[in-house]
Parts: C-alpha cells; sequence; structure tokens
C-alpha cells in the first residue's frame, strides 16, 4: 500500500507538499476550522478535492483541498495492526477438518486503511474469531486464492478440486471451502462432477454480510459448514448457507441443485425443484435426507478435474439473434446449452443455425429460463421440432449446472458421443425424475 | 445541600431528535409506528475490529453476555434495509438538509465533505451491529436567557429499533423505528446547576421545533448527559426520554460522583494500588457444605465459586458515604449483566448463610489480611470468570475514582449501570455509502430557509394571533404548531380557540386515559373547518374528539353519532319563542332576573348545537320584547 493511498490529483499534491502520509497525526488549518485528527485513505473512485481526516472522537470528514491553509504533522500516528483476541484452548483428539479459502469475505477480515480484504486467516486466527470452531473440529486452513467469486474461472475449479483431493488423501476427515456467493453454485456444480464419489463431505460455504459487520452470516455459516464436515454421515459437495433472516436456521444444498436467487438476502441459496438435503439447527444435522451417499473410510474415488470451456450459455429472448449461434460455431464452440422458455422452446426462426451446430457435431441442450420446473420438449410442436434437430432436453437441471456438466463431460469424455451420453445420464443427482407436488420442497 | 460549583460539576447535553422527513435515512420506507408484527427473525452480533485493529470494549460486553436478539417487524414500516439484508440505499438528501439547516441555526461550521460512519453497538439496538451516523458540523453555540453553550458536533445518524423485552438469554426488539434519521447536537460540557441545564435543554428543543423539520411527540426526542465532577471521569447516561427527568438525573450523578471521590480518597489514603487487587481464584471447596442457598444451588447446577481479594478495601465496599451509594451496590449491578443475581463481599458477611469459617477459609486462600476485604461470587463456570474480571476492574477503577462507563435513567431520576463508555475504537466507515460532497449552492439555498430564532415566532403567535404567552409557548411546543397555523390562515375561527383546543383540551383527554397520539393531524384540521362552516359548534369540539378516540370512528361519524349538527338562526329563534312563552308568569314575576334560568333551559336543549353567546343574545332580546308588551 501507499504512503498515501487513494488519493490522486491536487489532494495528492498537496498532501506530498506537506510531507504527510497516511496513519499520521495531522493539524489542518482552514479559514472556518482547525481539524486535528489522524489522516485516513481515500476511497479510490471518489473525487481528488478532499482529504479524509478522522477526528478524536473517531468520526471521518472530509476536508476541501481548496480551503486548506496549512496542514502540519503533529506526529507519527499508531499503525494499525490485528490484534486477535486469545484462542481457545483445543482438544487435539476432535476430528481434523481443512478449510480452503478462495475469497470472499468469510474467511477475511478488511484493512480500512486501504480498503482491501485481507483472507490470511490462519487458523488460530480462524479460532480466535470464531471460537466455537473449537468446539467441533482441530482446524487447518490453507489460502489457495484470494479472488471475488465473479473473476473464478474453470482452471480454478481444476485447482480447487485437485486440492481437496490432496486434502482427502491427506485424511482429514472433512473440507470446507470458503467461496465469494456470486459464483458458488457454479463451483459447487463443478466440484461434484470433478470429485464424483469423494468418500468424505466437502462443503461450500460464503456470506451474504460481510465478515467486518458485527451482524455478517460469516461466523454462522463457517461454524454449520465445519459441523457439516466433522459430524455429517454423508460424502459429497454440497454448499451450507443460511436458509431463512435467523442466524440459527441453515440449510445443508447439493451441489448440483444449489442457486442464488437472491441478490442480498441471507437465504439467497435455495435448492431448486429439491429440497435441501439437510438443515443444521443449533449443533445438530437434522432432517437427512435418505440415499445420500455414507461416508467411507476408503480413500478411493477417481478425480476428474478437466473442464472445456469451448461451452456457452445462451438465454433466448423475442427478437433473440440466431447469428449468436453461428457465431459460436464459427468460433470453434463444442457445446451450447440453451436457457429456453417455458417447457423448453426457443423461436422457429432459430432452427437453421441450431440445425447447423448439430450437424457441425457441437452439443446443444435445452434448459428453461423459467428455473423451477422441468424440460418437456414433446408437448408442443417448437419442442418436437427441437428434438428433431438433436437438441437434448436437461429434465430439471438448472441451466448453471448444465453448462458446467457440459464443460466437464467435453473436458474428460473419449469424443462427443461419449459426452452427449453422460449429460442425459443422472451422475451426482443433477437430474431429478421425479417432481416434489411441493415448488420449494423442505 | 450540594455546592455544585465547588465539586466542579460539569454537564454536557446530547439531543437527540427525530426528523420529520418523508422516508427514513437509508430506504424508502416511511417513518411510522406500530404494535403489529408479521416478520419475526434470530440474530447473533459479534464483535469486529476497527479500522485502527482494536475492539471496542462496549462491544466486547455485550458479546460476552451471549443473548440471542429477537426482531419484529412491520413489513410496511421495515423493509430488507431494516432487516439488514440488503445494502443501504443512498442517503435521504432532505435528512441531509434538514440537518444542515439546523447546522446553520446554531452556527457552527459545516463540514465539506459528509462521511457516513459505523458506529458499533452490538446490544441488538440495530440488525447490523452498528448505527450510522455522520459528522454534518463542528463547533457553533446555543444562545439562551444568560449563556452560550458552545455546541460541539452535530450529526446525523439513524435511531436504533426500539427494545420491547429483555430477557434473561434473549432479547426483543421491534423494527418500526429503526432507521428514522435524527439529528445528534452534542454540547461541550458546562458548569452550573441542574435547573440550567435543563433549561439549555428546553431551549434547544425549541430551536429544533422551529425549523419545522422534526418530528413531534413523544420518544421523538431523547437526551444524553454527560456527567462529571472535578477529578473523576465523565459518565455518560444515555436515552433520557423526559425533560423533567434531566435536573433529578444530574443531581443524583453529581451525588454519586462525590460518593465515590470519597471512597477513592479513603483507598488513596490507605495507599491501595491496583496490583493490590488480586485475580480471580475458584473457591468452591471451600463451600462444598455450605449452608448459604444461593451458593448451594449455583454448585448444585455444575457451577464454580470465585473469590477476588481487594487489598486495603475493608469496610469501603459497605460504606455508605450517601444514602444508596455503595461500592458493593456497583459492583453487584455489574455483575448482574452476566446473568448472576448479585455478589457477597466480606463487609456484609458473615451473613446470607456464609459462615465465620467459610469467611475465614476464603480469606486464607487469598492470604488476606484485616484491612483487606473480598468479593464472592458464584455462577456457572462459562461466564463466572468474565464476571469476576469485570470486578476486578471495578474495584481498580474505584482507585482512581469515577470509572468511566455508560448508564441509564431508572424512572424515579436515578442511574444505574449499563455498559462501560466506548471509546473512538467503535466508530469505522460505512463503505456502502460513497463520501458526499456539501456544494456552495446548497448551502446557499439552505441558508434560506433557517427559520427566524424560536423566541420571535413566540412573539409572533402573541402579536399576530393574540395568544397570551403561556398559550403561545404551549402550542408550540405541542405536536400541533404547524396545523395551529395552518387553521389560524385558513378558517376564521379565532386563534386562541384553536390553539387551546390543541394544547389544554387534548392534555385533558390524554389525562382522561385517552390515547391521543390516535388523532390525526387531518381530522383535527377538518374539526376547525367543521367549526368554521358553522356545522359544529365550539361547545361540542370536546365531545367529538372523546367520540373518535373512545370508539375509534372517523370524524364525520363522530359529528354524526354526537348528534350535534348546529341548528339554524330559524330553529333556535322557535325554541326560544317556544320556552319564553311557557315562562310568561315567570319573566312577569321575575323580569330580567328570568335570564338566567330561561338560558338554563334552552341550553339544555341547544348545548352543541349552537354558541351559547348566541343564544343568550336572541334570549335577551325576546325577554325585552316580551317585557315591553
Amino acid at each position: 500500500m501507499s504512503e498515501l493511498a487513494g488519493y490522486k490529483g491536487s489532494s495528492l499534491v498537496l498532501l506530498k507538499k506537506s510531507g504527510v502520509s497516511i496513519g499520521d497525526q495531522i493539524e489542518i488549518t482552514t479559514p472556518k476550522m482547525k481539524y486535528n485528527g489522524i489522516l485516513m485513505p481515500r476511497y479510490e473512485y471518489a473525487d481528488d478535492l478532499h482529504i479524509v481526516i478522522k477526528l478524536p472522537n473517531g468520526y471521518n470528514v472530509g476536508v476541501d483541498v481548496g480551503s486548506v491553509h496549512s496542514i502540519k504533522r503533529v506526529s507519527e500516528g499508531i499503525k494499525p495492526h490485528f490484534a486477535p483476541p486469545l484462542t481457545p484452548p483445543i482438544n487435539p483428539k476432535l476430528p481434523r477438518v481443512s478449510i480452503v479459502s478462495t475469497g470472499g469475505t468469510i474467511a477475511s477480515r478488511v484493512d480500512y486503511r486501504s480498503g482491501a480484504v485481507h483472507p490470511a486467516l490462519s487458523a488460530s486466527e480462524l479460532y480466535s474469531v470464531v471460537p466455537e470452531l473449537s468446539h467441533y473440529a482441530l482446524i487447518d486452513a490453507e489460502v489457495l486464492f484470494s479472488i471475488y467469486s465473479e473473476n473464478m474461472k474453470a482452471e480454478y475449479w481444476s485447482a480447487i478440486a485437485s486440492k481437496v483431493a490432496e486434502k482427502v488423501r491427506d485424511g482429514y476427515q472433512g473440507i470446507v471451502i470458503t467461496h465469494g456467493t456470486d459464483t458458488m453454485g457454479y463451483t459447487s456444480a463443478a466440484l461434484s462432477f470433478a470429485l464424483a464419489n469423494v468418500p468424505v463431505p466437502v462443503v461450500l460455504v460464503g456470506s451474504q454480510r460481510s465478515s467486518d459487520r458485527p451482524s455478517s452470516d460469516a461466523a454462522s455459516n463457517l461454524i454449520g459448514a465445519v459441523i457439516v464436515a466433522c459430524k455429517a454421515p454423508f460424502s459429497g459437495v454440497y454448499v451450507v448457507m443460511h436458509s431463512d433472516m435467523s442466524d440459527d436456521s441453515l440449510a445443508v444444498h447439493l451441489g448440483t441443485k444449489v442457486r442464488k436467487n437472491h441478490t442480498s438476502r441471507r437465504d439467497a441459496f435455495e435448492s431448486v425443484n429439491t429440497a435441501p438435503v439437510a438443515y443444521i439447527k443449533g449443533k445438530e444435522i437434522e432432517k437427512i435426507k435418505p440415499n445420500l451417499p455414507p461416508r467411507r473410510e476408503d480413500k478411493e474415488f477417481v478425480l476428474k478435474p478437466n473442464f472445456d470451456t469451448r461451452v456457452a450459455l445462451l438465454k433466448f429472448y423475442p427478437s433473440f439473434d440466431p447469428e449468436i449461434i453461428g457465431y459460436l460455431v464459427d468460433k470453434g464452440y463444442r457445446g451450447i446449452v440453451l436457457e429456453g422458455t417455458g417447457l423448453g422452446h426457443v423461436g422457429s426462426y432459430c432452427y437453421g443455425r441450431l440445425k447447423e451446430a448439430t450437424d457441425r457435431g457441437l452439443i446443444v441442450a435445452m434448459t428453461s429460463q423459467c428455473i423451477w420446473g422441468r424440460v418437456r420438449m414433446t408437448v408442443y410442436d417448437t419442442g418436437r421440432d427441437l428434438l428433431n434437430i438433436g437438441i437434448i432436453p436437461l429434465d430439471d437441471m438448472p441451466s448453471e449446472t448444465a453448462l458446467v456438466k457440459m464443460m466437464w463431460a467435453l473436458g474428460n469424455a473419449d469424443g462427443i458421443e461419449e459426452a452427449k451420453e453422460l449429460m442425459i445420464r443422472n451422475l451426482v443427482g443433477e437430474t431429478n425424475y421425479r417432481s416434489d407436488i411441493e415448488r420449494r420442497p423442505i | 445541600m450540594i455546592d455544585y460549583r465547588k465539586m466542579g460539576l460539569k454537564v454536557g447535553l446530547e439531543i437527540h431528535q427525530q426528523l420529520s422527513t418523508k422516508h427514513k435515512l437509508f430506504c424508502q420506507c416511511e417513518r411510522f409506528q406500530s404494535d403489529e408484527f408479521d416478520t419475526h427473525f434470530d440474530r447473533r452480533l459479534r464483535p469486529t475490529q476497527s479500522e485502527l485493529g482494536v475492539i471496542d470494549p462496549a462491544a466486547m460486553f455485550e458479546f460476552k453476555k451471549g443473548k440471542i436478539i429477537k426482531y419484529h417487524a412491520n413489513r410496511e414500516s421495515s423493509c430488507l434495509v431494516e432487516a439488514d439484508e440488503e445494502p443501504p440505499h443512498d442517503l435521504n438528501m432532505e435528512a441531509a438538509e434538514s440537518a444542515l439547516i439546523v447546522a446553520m441555526a446554531l452556527k457552527a461550521s459545516i463540514v465539506d465533505e459528509l462521511h457516513t460512519m459505523r458506529k458499533i453497538v452490538i446490544d441488538g439496538s440495530n440488525t447490523t451491529g452498528f448505527q450510522r451516523t455522520i459528522i454534518v458540523a463542528l463547533g457553533g453555540f446555543l444562545k439562551t436567557k444568560d449563556r452560550e453553550t458552545p455546541v460541539q458536533t452535530i450529526c446525523l445518524e439513524e435511531d436504533a429499533a426500539r427494545l420491547a423485552a429483555d430477557h434473561e438469554n434473549y432479547r426483543e426488539y421491534c423494527l418500526d423505528r429503526l432507521c428514522v434519521p435524527l439529528v445528534e447536537i452534542a454540547l461541550s460540557p458546562v458548569e452550573g446547576p441542574p435547573e440550567e441545564i435543563q433549561d439549555i435543554a428546553l431551549s434547544l428543543g425549541r430551536l429544533l421545533r422551529a425549523t419545522r423539520r422534526v418530528a413531534r411527540g413523544l420518544g421523538t426526542i431523547r437526551q444524553d448527559i454527560n456527567v462529571s465532577i472535578r477529578g473523576g471521569r465523565v459518565v455518560e447516561v444515555k436515552g433520557i426520554q423526559k425533560l423533567d427527568l434531566i435536573s433529578k438525573v444530574v443531581e443524583f450523578e453529581a451525588t454519586r460522583q462525590s460518593g465515590l471521590m470519597e471512597i477513592k480518597s479513603e483507598l488513596e489514603k490507605r495507599g491501595a494500588k491496583a496490583e493490590g487487587v488480586g485475580l480471580p481464584l475458584d473457591v468452591t471447596k471451600v463451600f462444598e457444605e455450605t449452608e448459604c442457598e444461593l451458593v448451594k444451588k449455583a454448585i448444585e447446577r455444575g457451577g464454580i465459586v470465585v473469590a477476588v481479594r481487594l487489598k486495603n478495601f475493608s469496610g469501603l465496599l459497605g460504606y455508605e458515604p450517601y444514602p444508596d451509594i455503595r461500592l458493593g451496590r456497583e459492583m453487584a449491578e455489574i455483575v448482574r449483566f452476566y446473568g448472576l443475581g448479585g455478589i457477597f463481599h466480606s463487609d456484609e458477611l458473615p451473613g446470607y448463610g456464609i459462615t465465620i469459617k467459610e469467611m475465614k477459609s476464603v480469606k486464607r486462600s487469598l492470604e488476606m489480611s484485616d484491612v483487606d476485604a473480598f468479593v464472592l461470587l458464584a455462577g456457572p463456570k462459562d461466564s463466572i470468570f468474565d464476571a469476576a474480571m469485570a470486578i476486578v476492574e471495578r474495584a481498580r477503577d474505584a482507585i482512581q475514582g469515577v470509572p468511566y462507563e455508560t448508564r441509564g435513567p431508572t424512572p424515579d431520576g436515578k442511574t444505574r449501570f449499563i455498559r462501560p463508555r466506548p471509546g473512538p475504537a467503535r466508530m469505522y466507515p460505512e463503505t456502502d455509502i460513497p463520501p458526499i460532497p456539501i456544494t456552495e449552492e446548497l448551502l446557499s439555498r439552505l441558508k434560506k430557509e433557517v427559520p427566524k430564532p424560536w423566541e420571535a415566532q413566540i412573539e409572533e403567535y402573541s402579536s399576530r394571533y393574540g395568544l397570551s404567552r403561556k398559550l403561545a409557548l404551549q402550542v408550540f411546543d405541542s405536536e400541533y404548531s404547524e396545523l395551529f397555523e395552518e387553521m389560524a390562515l385558513k378558517t376564521k375561527v379565532q386563534p386562541s380557540l384553536i390553539a387551546a383546543t390543541l394544547t389544554e383540551t387534548l392534555v385533558g383527554l390524554s389525562r382522561a386515559g385517552l390515547r391521543i397520539d390516535r388523532l390525526d393531524g387531518k381530522d383535527l384540521g377538518e374539526l376547525f373547518i367543521s367549526l368554521d362552516k358553522g356545522r359544529i359548534s365550539k361547545e361540542a369540539i370536546p365531545q367529538i374528539l372523546e367520540v373518535i378516540l373512545r370508539e375509534g370512528v372517523e370524524l364525520e361519524d363522530a359529528i354524526k353519532k354526537t348528534g350535534i349538527v348546529t341548528i339554524s338562526e330559524e330553529e333556535l329563534f322557535q325554541i326560544v319563542e317556544r320556552i319564553v312563552k311557557e315562562n310568561r308568569n315567570l319573566i312577569k314575576e321575575k323580569g330580567g332576573r328570568a335570564f338566567s334560568i330561561l338560558m338554563g333551559r334552552i341550553m339544555k336543549i341547544v348545548r352543541g348545537s349552537v354558541d351559547g353567546a348566541k343564544v343568550g343574545l336572541v334570549l335577551k332580546k325576546r325577554i325585552e320584547n316580551e317585557m315591553k308588551e
């Protein structure tokens, strides 16, 4: 971080000329006022006309650069330092859980001077910030990435999957992956396919309110994720987040059936077309669905971490330009997931380009933009026409999961036909062949 | 009588006044209070580190209590922002403008750029765990009769949620008040008798009301006071809702703090040192066979007994320099926050079933001498050490005199411990809201809206509307000053009648136990318009208001229900004619003196439907005619 982070233009010139740096105790004199306080960093997107000073009562104010008579450095300020509270004693007989962080604000702290998020929480820092963790597990923490989840890419999924495989071989009873929430559903789907048949629970967890707030959901979500990682009787890839607005109700979602359905609520993550596989109330895992793969002692499983990113997810809309399909075909794409309307339709004016795509050997599959419900392409002419063109209906699979699955299928299958076959077969619960009578079953 | 000047009493006032904006501070919800809640959720709050890397002591204290917080929301007055399920929207500029106008009225220096801060408060009163607050201006002064009180800061902030109930393991809050804009004015501490402090608060309240941008009614204005005496530290007393409690609270605090200073000087004489206060020691063993019910129960439940040695404190825990002021009592208040019922201390033992033998054992364990004292605590393992450490802190503070803490008022004007005083470490920037520059254009536009001083407005009420000073002040301080002005201009109803209705009549109804806060300004306005049109008489007003409040009906229905529609002049003539004819003999007999008897009879019939003065005029004329005949 620079000495004058965030300052630019006229404010930067003035501060440099005055020889002060961030954190210094300074005195600013203007015609109206004399301000005494600590020089604070400037938000990077803010203007260059103000200097931010923290007054002794803790408030920040902005001082107009144009009105400044003088800036005097009174003394060097106290440099901020992270002082975690004491770590609670930990029972060495507890199950071992590995926490791999990839970013997001869940296991991080904010440096207000630079505005930067520091994900580098060690196990001891985690224990001290969330002391309850010491009741459940012996934690080992590792920072794999430190990225916003919108910057996540398929290659990172591969790296996370390989890291998890390594941790499984090391004998951890469960693995927790902290993740930014925006694309956590995609990553959970990717890991579900890459780590099929994994013998322990792999739990993705995030927070909808950043951990720099007292009301953050980070701590309760993290505790829930650790409980699942060390105590759940089932294996596989899951997402643990709030199931409603309260901090004591969490849901465990299957990695291939979960979707972020709200921009900001704590309970943004929902299982789509299925019930959560379990809930967490207090310290207990409840209402566990039958027929989940059990936790196993053997470490036998095959890691398949490859993803072919020459796959696109296209949302159809009125006046959709079929040339977009043509473009993808020309660009050498190998697969397209269509997010069609209703039961799985696109306008008949797209037939030509779609036919061209399937003829050229692309896999083209259909999901629905309705989010809830199943694709049925035998009901209307359009659906039947599309089936004839070779579009593969994907039942009740979420379109994001379909995209990830197609990348994975093309990345791991031996040829297009095997990939097509993988798309249709239910591998890790991504397709249900029965629709619950409830819209949101519990 | 206490000599406040001699003890160096200083009081700083902090006024929190709700603003009457259309929306809340960071969302589009309307300000609206309700007792019906359709949404409920539970949360826990955790302390976080400030931007300087420090955890606030008050926040840590709240967290250690480990309470769950239950929130109750009404969907009309709260949205996802209040539920902390959505980031704040842009700052409500109507509220910012109100705060700037207040700052100008107090001649304060307005800052160049507004920075929204998060003030950490994790008792649950804010769903976020912080209160959003912005310094709008610094400096300035409040002019009152005999003095100018300097202003320290003027802030714009969001109001907190309303506490509904506090239980052992959880606390309940209602969200309707959360995020309502407040202007907070902190005055510099000043010397002076408690009554003068109260007068300053009253003047500040009036200055705020003069802007016509503030909410009226109970709970819309709250006072905090910072009280200190020479040699002691500042104690903050939070949330005084009634003005007349201020002087009592100041008096109590002054007394309490003097008492603590006396204890301090005695400790000083004895050479007490912070190191002399020992760390908590587990003495459960001593009480294995105890007869003390409280200790026995605590041990049976798996709890332990902890003792703290206080070197040189003997006799000072029970010492009462003023009635009810004791160090032992202060310590008991603190441990209650950790879920313990209280403490035992050596000055009150043996007693409560604790024997001399047990006392001696404790003393031995603590290696105590006769000038030392001890404090005993019994309770669950997980909270008792925190409680005991709070006692250690409190005892060390006693050597310093008055500790730096936050207290709350009791209904009778005393104070009780709430929490340690928060420091500047509890402030960090609200990164969701960008800084907002204050432009010269905005300021010059708002300059025109700075109100005349409230004294001038009172003068105007007297000169323009003919109100007595007392009535003028009453209506100005009431919720309805704007309605008063509107009606006085819009109707021909006598202004003093409007003012008296809006103050004395309503106060009377309130004293009769009716909820006058249920009246809406529109109904009251319509009432005066109906009077102006001659549809109702002024005598009928109290009765109509009573029907509205008692039966919860609309104004129109209340008028119909009371049956008070004014009668026409012709109808009045007819009634007077009939009564006069029926009483011809009486008039013959008594002449003009028959007037009051007949007046009474007529009024029995027409009361509420016609102005009594008018009846008098008609009757008088009619009797005169009768007598001429």
